[in-house]
């Protein structure tokens, strides 16, 4: 442990907060500014057949108005998919329809005035006159013959399948099995609603043909690749890209939507700086959602509960159009997770991406890893249920052992590292999984239903390496940028291609820079979402931002610090391996003579005024380094909750919740913590509470925070929060991702609780969100 | 237009305004006073709270002209001298915020929440903070933020 890493340290970005100086990107106002409004399709699926804007072009500071065929008449292109999986097909996506709205919110006219009001009342002005078509909503019936069709050209609204797994072993295990478990469910569409909503702003500056675009991105170096190279092209060196505070993104700010190539555009047509806001309920019809899964899957055991197969079919909602990310979600972070935690010997699993009249699907919270996680951990406690067990035994019997590491699945995962069994007993220990049970009997002997609801998750995290996402179908690499710059008086500008939207890097990556360096954390600041400073970079998802592009940041300083050691070697006159780089000193000095010493900042002086170098070193202190990961990480948790049902209202309670989770190293224990449990409250809202829900002809029912229930403050006790930690091998921190464990697994231990206290009354299984309406019912038959 | 006369932070604003205009609208367009941020327009999620003559209130649901002749207090207005306000104060020293979105609300409804109550409870504070929406922390070290700061505060504002 260095100085700074492995402490709890208070955040270095939170003063702005605090005090309302937030930089988001709605905040920005530039001289001369107008604004866009976009006009939405109020259909699921229609036909566009005439649009009338001479209205709204009248209207006083209306400046433009514009039809999604002005924008490809202005050199606009079509979306392109940055995740191609074989044989997929990507139906053609504007950023304005041109033909037929297929989901409620596509976007068909947009409008720039003088004001945001005005803009407004123009869309009011606006006649789209539609011929409504029959709409299709779910994942599997649109597959049906003789179904709508969302894209003419896809037949049965089938984008992509994929498969992954050793299907003949997991048959023939599911044909030798002494017990099967089926098991039908639906993982339900959520709608991940950061709290601050997409915005962009584009300032043109015709004298250079330059443009700068300020957009809510988690990842502002892809979306100027793809603006640049496919749907805006603007050369990517006359294109600056700014994600400056961004509030929130759960994953759905990743992709490339349409109005950041819209307000650009426009910017250029009319020169003059736009912005466009969006309002919460554009948001909540056009921010891609999440999950969004039909699944049937069948579990194979053996009489003493040892797991021998899983098989899984899965339709997976696309949506409308296919989003940038979209099919890598349901394929490459779903299927290769449906080992679990367990040692399987036949796992399988095959998937359609299919169409339909709702919102674009892509990566939320977990994205891929909670639809595995829960079905997994629904099938092993009904598997326990049949087969007489306890919920903790049956996962105990059938874990990989601590020894087996790296573990290779069926399913193309190698795990890194992991001691399921540690893991598992400090989480009961910490429940008191004994008493509990006791507690639980108690309770049920007075007529209450109470549940106690247990499961070990596995996750993915930061997706590696780059050569083998290309084989899958990435169009992209998963390596990160670090610069660490080193100034003449020893400060230090870091500079990362992830992103930070709340996860807190401008604290954790300084604590690691720091103690690389051996300077004050005060001395190291960092710089990060702006194109034109930072190194392309690939942003922040799959909770990659630690293990990846903190490494990329160590292997920066360690460049520096070789480099501050020929220096030293030089100016102290000694071989570089007689010299020490005492870190916590924050010096160099000759091995056994910590009198004979260089400090840090004296050396960097030395390296700019270049006076006194080794013959042939060049002058300046400044690395970069791109950091490409040798694999995933593999977090896995244990979450352990206690709930109780009112019989009269059906209202769940937690009553306690344990989550202790392996997510390797911890650089700051506050801000992983603060990770964890708001993964939780976020999942626990997927079991309870949060629905996305369309009507037949796609109309969006869950579109406001009114009817779209999101976790509040009330209603939770004090999480118990624990760890374990089996550090990541391969790479220099050990750490794994923390981002999305909590998530995962709080989903399916909040269903297995309440299904465990439904178990009484002769429930089986029920669908999420478990609201009160359906537990009362459940309850009272 | 509508003439408004309106003192925010301390400073009287004169200005002629649309008698649509929303609240929040003319603090962050018309003042450049973005600290107040816009969550869901509708008065659900609370990220929009200022104090308007001393309570609690959603200025994405108050017509800028119903706060003709009042004063007003925003995120920007809660320190004084250069010096955090106490609630300001620990919901950095607990972690309570993380992408900060929703965090000048939080704190402007924490505020007057917790006036005159210098030892009120975790329940009382999840109850109270019901109106306002975190999608980041899990409310756990807003809770404990509040409760620090009100401690803090001794029931004083």
């Amino acid at each position: 442990m260095g100085k700074y890493v492995g402490k709890s340290m208070k955040r270095v970005e939170d003063p702005r907060f605090i005090q309302g100086k937030g930089k988001y990107v709605a905040n920005l106002s530039l001289p001369g500014m107008a604004h866009l409004a976009i006009k939405r399709s109020p259909h699921g699926h229609a036909k566009i057949l005439h649009i009338n804007t001479e209205a709204a072009k009248a209207l006083p500071g209306v400046i433009a108005v514009y039809t999604g065929q002005d924008l490809i008449a202005g050199g606009v292109g079509a979306m392109p998919c940055g995740w191609n999986v074989p044989d997929i097909k990507v139906p053609t996506r504007y950023p304005l329809t041109i033909d037929k709205v297929r989901h409620v919110g596509d976007g068909v006219v947009a409008v720039v005035a003088e004001t945001s009001y005005i803009a407004y009342d123009a869309l009011d002005l606006i006649e789209v006159e539609y011929e409504p078509l029959p709409a299709v909503i779910d994942a599997r019936k649109c597959t049906d013959a003789g179904a709508p069709l969302v894209h003419d050209d896809l037949p049965n609204n089938i984008s992509y399948t994929w498969s992954l797994g050793n299907k003949d072993e997991t048959l023939q295990a599911l044909a030798e099995a002494d017990h099967v478990v089926e098991l039908e469910l639906i993982n339900q569409r959520l709608i991940p609603n950061a709290m601050e909503p997409r915005a962009c702003v584009a300032q043109w500056g015709a004298a250079m043909e330059e443009m700068t675009v300020w957009t809510t991105s988690q990842n502002p170096h892809p979306i100027r690749l793809l603006l640049s190279a496919f749907t805006l092209g603007i050369p990517e060196n006359k294109l600056r890209v700014i994600s400056p505070d961004v509030g929130g993104g759960f994953g759905s700010k990743i992709f490339h939507y349409p109005e950041e190539i819209i307000t650009p555009w426009v910017s250029r047509a009319i020169n003059r700086p736009v912005k466009w806001v969006s309002t919460r309920s554009e948001a909540m019809m056009t921010d891609s959602q999440g999950r969004d899964h039909v699944t049937h899957c069948k579990m194979a055991l053996k009489n003493d509960g040892t797991i021998t197969g899983i098989y899984v079919s899965t339709w997976s909602n696309q949506g409308g159009y296919i989003s940038t990310f979209a099919p890598l979600i349901p394929t490459a972070l779903y299927i290769t997770l449906l080992s679990g935690l367990y040692k399987i010997k036949g796992v399988y699993g095959e998937m359609w991406g299919t169409m339909t009249n709702t919102v674009p699907v892509d990566a939320y919270r977990g994205a891929g890893r909670p639809e595995a996680s829960y079905l997994m951990e629904r099938l092993v406690d009904l598997a326990a249920r049949d087969l007489g067990m306890d919920p903790l035994d049956i996962r105990r019997k059938n874990f990989i052992p601590a020894d087996e590491f790296p573990y290779q699945t069926p399913v193309a995962f190698l795990y890194d590292s992991g001691d399921y069994h540690k893991l598992f007993d400090k989480a009961v220990a910490m429940a008191d999984y004994q008493g509990m049970r006791q507690a639980q009997a108690a309770a049920r002997a007075e007529g209450r239903v109470v549940g106690v609801g247990i499961v070990g998750c596995i996750e993915a995290s930061g997706p590696a390496p780059s050569a083998v996402a290309g084989s899958l179908g990435s169009a992209v690499g998963f390596w990160e940028s670090g610069k660490v710059r080193v100034h003449p008086t020893g400060k230090v500008s870091v500079f990362t291609g992830s992103h930070t939207h709340g996860q807190g890097h401008e604290t954790t990556f300084a604590q690691v820079v720091a103690d690389e360096l051996g300077v004050p954390i005060e001395d190291v600041e960092i710089i990060h979402g702006d194109t034109a400073s930072v190194p392309f970079g690939m942003g922040t998802y799959g909770s990659r931002s630690a293990s990846v592009g903190g490494s990329a940041l160590v292997r920066s300083a360690e460049k520096i610090r070789a480099k501050v050691m020929k220096i030293a070697a030089h100016q102290l006159e000694a071989a570089e391996e007689d010299l020490m780089y005492d870190r916590e000193a924050g010096k160099v000095h000759v091995k056994g003579s910590p009198d004979k010493a260089k400090p840090f900042a004296e050396l960097a002086f030395a390296a700019y005024t270049a006076h006194n170098l080794p013959e042939g070193l060049e002058p300046g202190l400044e690395e970069t380094a791109f950091y490409d990961p040798a694999n995933f990480t593999f977090p896995n948790s244990c979450h352990v909750a206690q709930v109780e049902i009112d019989k009269e209202t059906g209202e769940v309670t937690i009553q306690r919740y344990i989550a202790v989770d392996d997510v390797g190293k911890v650089i700051n224990p506050l801000i992983v913590e603060g990770q964890i449990v708001g993964g939780v409250v976020q999942g626990v809202g997927q079991a309870l509470w949060e629905n996305g829900v369309y009507d037949e002809s796609g109309q969006l029912l869950s579109g406001t925070f009114l009817d779209y229930t999101m976790p509040r403050a009330d209603g939770f006790p004090t999480l118990e929060v624990g760890r374990v930690e089996t550090p990541s091998p391969h790479n220099p921190l050990g750490v794994k991702g923390a981002g999305e464990m909590g998530t995962i697994a709080a989903t399916a231990v909040i269903t297995n609780a309440v299904m465990d206290a439904l178990g009484p009354y002769g429930v089986r299984h029920l669908e999420m969100p478990l609201t009160a309406e359906k537990l009362y019912n459940a309850l009272h038959g | 237009m509508t003439q408004i006369s309106v003192t925010i932070n301390g400073k009287t604003y004169t200005k002629d305004v649309e008698p649509r205009t929303l609240l929040v609208h003319f603090l962050r367009d018309h003042l450049e006073l973005t600290g107040t941020n816009i969550g869901c327009d509708t008065s659900q999620c609370g990220a929009c709270t200022v104090h308007l003559d001393g309570l609690a209130v959603k200025s994405c649901a108050t017509l800028t002209v119903q706060a003709d002749g009042a004063a007003v207090t925003t995120i920007e207005g809660l320190a004084s001298n250069g010096q955090l306000h106490p609630m300001q104060q620990a919901f950095w020293d607990n972690h309570g915020l993380q992408c900060g979105y929703c965090t000048p609300g939080m704190i402007m409804a924490a505020t007057k929440l917790v006036e005159g109550r210098p030892e009120i409870s975790d329940d009382e504070i999840r109850h109270g903070l019901e109106g306002n929406i975190c999608r980041c922390t899990g409310y756990e070290n807003i809770v404990r933020s509040v409760k620090a700061a009100a401690a803090q505060m001794g029931g004083g504002v």
